[in-house]
């Protein structure tokens, strides 16, 4: 994999960053765009968080159970989905405080899936390890090696469109779901209705209590897959709060991308980019500074992040409606 | 006053005898459980060492979050637990302050060289050593002269694995490369496999070939990248040849089980002392892990290099640096 010369060694080296940004992102976008749906229908979702944790231990363990990496998926999902609905019944149907809500069914999968984890697996509430079966493996695009041999672009497709698993093109595909929802059908419309102005929506006749539902449901399908993607895809096995806190990254990149699935995605790639390149520069001596400390380099996406955050992004405008449960007027 | 000597000694004698007779062991199993393939299972083992061996039940516990260790420890003493066994260097607080609470029951922990009470018996390991004879290991195996190391959260403790693991590397080859990269900050760093993952990618796509993990949970992310990336892991603590069969190299064996029995035996016999015990190759406490996972990967010629490593280390003709002892790695 080494190429000889200095420009042509950068290069690969550039190239496997980015490749490491996608793996790194993906969690993050899946995460931004059920957020997306989520908060445009009007309801805050700090749970996406908790929904990615008890999935990803869904995925590992019924992966393991099964030695299928697809019904580890489609239990994850499930589970999602079914938080999600407890996140709205508590929240639409109860009326009840939607951060609070969120905050009890985060600390909610920290406590089951560890519970739950020791009880089935009596390994201090991992999971086994996962074999290749049970794993969404790295898809070969045809000709890689091939292509690969060509000059500056042959590296691209042989390192960095190559070699993904199918969970990270879905995440990418979610993107341009969740845009071509929101703006191009009338689910869209409503959506976006409910969260700015449900009284309107409301008199047109159509429930706003359903298609808030509606819009947890599909967001809690995307949060099952970025929890399966970190279990069974880009992991191999589940461990005790394994999302690390990538639920609220992902809420935070979606709040700096505006609520927009392009600007989230964006967020999202600058997080996952950061990240890599964190990885990366540990122990590497950097040009005039000589080699930084681990804590600098660890700290470094969080400090670009504040910095971005306060010079860049400009106002944040969150959908009018946020946060509060809707009363029908009489 | 003879008869008096006489009743006095008798009464002892009989409370001795009573005392070993009613030994109540009980043991504190940190986060991770005793069934975590690592360092908890490593003491588990010990302590079923000493069950099978002298039918004495030993009382468990299996801490799930943090605030669980003193309460926990205090609950086994109440009980009248006559040796309280702490797991890991995180539960050094809540035995301190439990050992002067109770100063008549003994405690005993895993992992700690500081603390100081009458009644209380440390170990330490000496990983720089364990570490020092994989790194020869992974410097034989490596064909590109470039290796890696994953660490945890970033302390002294796991500095000290990756000074004597680059140790024993360039005493191989002294022109290698070694790659070090610490997971964090904070202990989740010992629970985020996926970054474990990525940072040996990243020291994999700089040409490592040999990946050295000491970073507890996180390490299942670093030896399933290497297995993925057909490359070679080193395993931690407990023998991890077994997780990715043909892909772990070896794994720097810590030998907690060792200390778990030691400790329980010698209060059976009544030969416990407090103060620090520090194990190292010499003592059995540290060593490699040869079995039928790794049998292939094992060439004779790399078994002969950690033999003599060992043996050296052992005879003091190699004096492997601590990380401890200065704070620095001069390799």
């Amino acid at each position: 994999m080494q190429e000889e010369g200095g420009v042509a060694d950068l290069w690969l080296q550039f190239l496997l960053t980015i490749d490491a940004t996608l793996r790194v992102a993906t969690p993050l976008i899946l995460c931004a765009m059920a957020g997306i749906f989520s908060e445009k229908s009007g309801i805050i979702d700090i749970s996406l968080e908790g929904k990615m944790l008890m999935s990803a231990f869904a995925a590992a363990a019924v992966a393991t159970l099964t030695s299928s990496a697809l019904a580890g998926l489609v239990t994850a999902i499930g589970v999602s989905v079914l938080l999600g609905l407890l996140h709205g019944l508590a929240s639409i149907t109860l009326r009840g405080n939607q951060v609070i809500s969120g905050l009890a069914i985060n600390i909610l999968a920290s406590g089951l899936t560890v519970t739950i984890g020791i009880a089935m697996f009596k390994q201090g509430g991992q999971t086994p390890n996962l074999s290749r079966a049970e794993r969404f493996r790295p898809i070969e695009l045809p000709f890689a090696e091939q292509i690969g041999n060509l000059p500056l672009i042959g590296p691209i497709y042989r390192e960095v469109i190559s070699g993904h698993n199918i969970l990270v093109w879905v995440a990418l595909a979610a993107v341009l779901f969740t845009a071509f929802i929101l703006t191009r059908t009338r689910f869209g419309l409503r959506l976006r209705a409910v969260g700015e102005k449900p009284e309107a929506l409301d008199s047109a006749g159509v429930s706003v209590a359903k298609t808030r539902y509606l819009a947890l449901i599909v967001a809690g399908v995307l949060c099952g897959m970025a929890g399966a993607y970190l279990s069974t895809a880009h992991g191999s096995g589940f461990v005790r709060e394994m999302t690390a806190g990538k639920g609220y990254i992902a809420l935070a990149a979606m709040i700096f991308g505006k609520w927009q699935p392009r600007g989230a995605l964006l967020a999202c790639l600058l997080f996952g980019f950061l990240e890599a390149v964190a990885s990366r520069l540990q122990g590497v001596d950097v040009p005039l500074i000589g080699e930084a400390p681990v804590d600098l380099i660890l700290a470094l996406p969080y400090l670009l992040t504040v910095i971005l955050l306060a010079g860049f992004v400009g106002k944040a405008m969150p959908p009018r409606a946020i946060g509060e449960p809707y009363v029908k007027e009489r | 006053m003879r008869i008096k000597t006489m009743i006095a000694a008798a009464a002892i004698a009989v409370s001795t005898t009573a005392v070993a007779a009613d030994m109540k062991p009980a043991v504190i199993y940190d986060m991770g459980g005793k069934f975590d393939k690592s360092f908890n299972e490593g003491v588990y083992n010990g302590v079923q060492k000493f069950t099978s061996e002298t039918g004495i039940e030993v009382m468990e516990f299996e801490v799930t979050n943090e605030t669980q260790r003193e309460q926990a420890m205090r609950r086994m003493a109440e009980r009248g637990a006559t040796i309280v066994l702490g797991v890991g260097f995180a539960q050094a607080d809540a035995i301190s302050k439990v050992a002067a609470e109770f100063p008549d029951t003994k405690f005993s922990i895993i992992d700690v060289s500081w603390l100081d009470a009458p009644n209380l018996r440390q170990y330490a390991f000496k990983e720089h050593e364990g570490s020092y004879i994989v790194g020869v290991a992974a410097a034989k195996a490596s064909k590109t002269g470039k290796v890696g190391f994953v660490g945890g959260m970033d302390i002294g403790l796991i500095r000290r694995f990756g000074c004597g693991y680059v140790g024993g590397v360039k005493s191989v080859n002294a022109n290698a490369e070694v790659y070090q990269n610490m997971t964090g900050t904070t202990p989740s760093a010992w629970n985020d496999p996926a970054k474990g993952a990525e940072l040996t990618q990243s020291q994999i796509d700089r040409g490592a070939d040999v990946v050295y993990h000491a970073a507890g949970g996180t390490g299942a992310g670093v030896i399933q990248a290497a297995a993925d990336a057909g490359k070679l892991a080193i395993g931690v603590d407990s023998n991890q040849n077994g997780m990715a069969p043909g892909s772990v190299l070896t794994s720097m064996l810590k030998r907690v089980d060792v200390a778990a029995y030691e400790t329980f035996m010698d209060v059976k016999n009544g030969n416990f002392s407090a103060g620090v015990h520090v194990l190292g190759l010499a003592e059995g406490g540290v060593d490699w892990a040869l079995d039928e996972n790794n049998a292939s990967l094992v060439t004779d010629d790399m078994k002969a290099a950690i033999e003599s490593a060992r043996a050296d280390i052992i005879s003091g003709k190699v004096k492997v640096h601590d990380y401890f002892s200065d704070e620095s790695c001069p390799y």
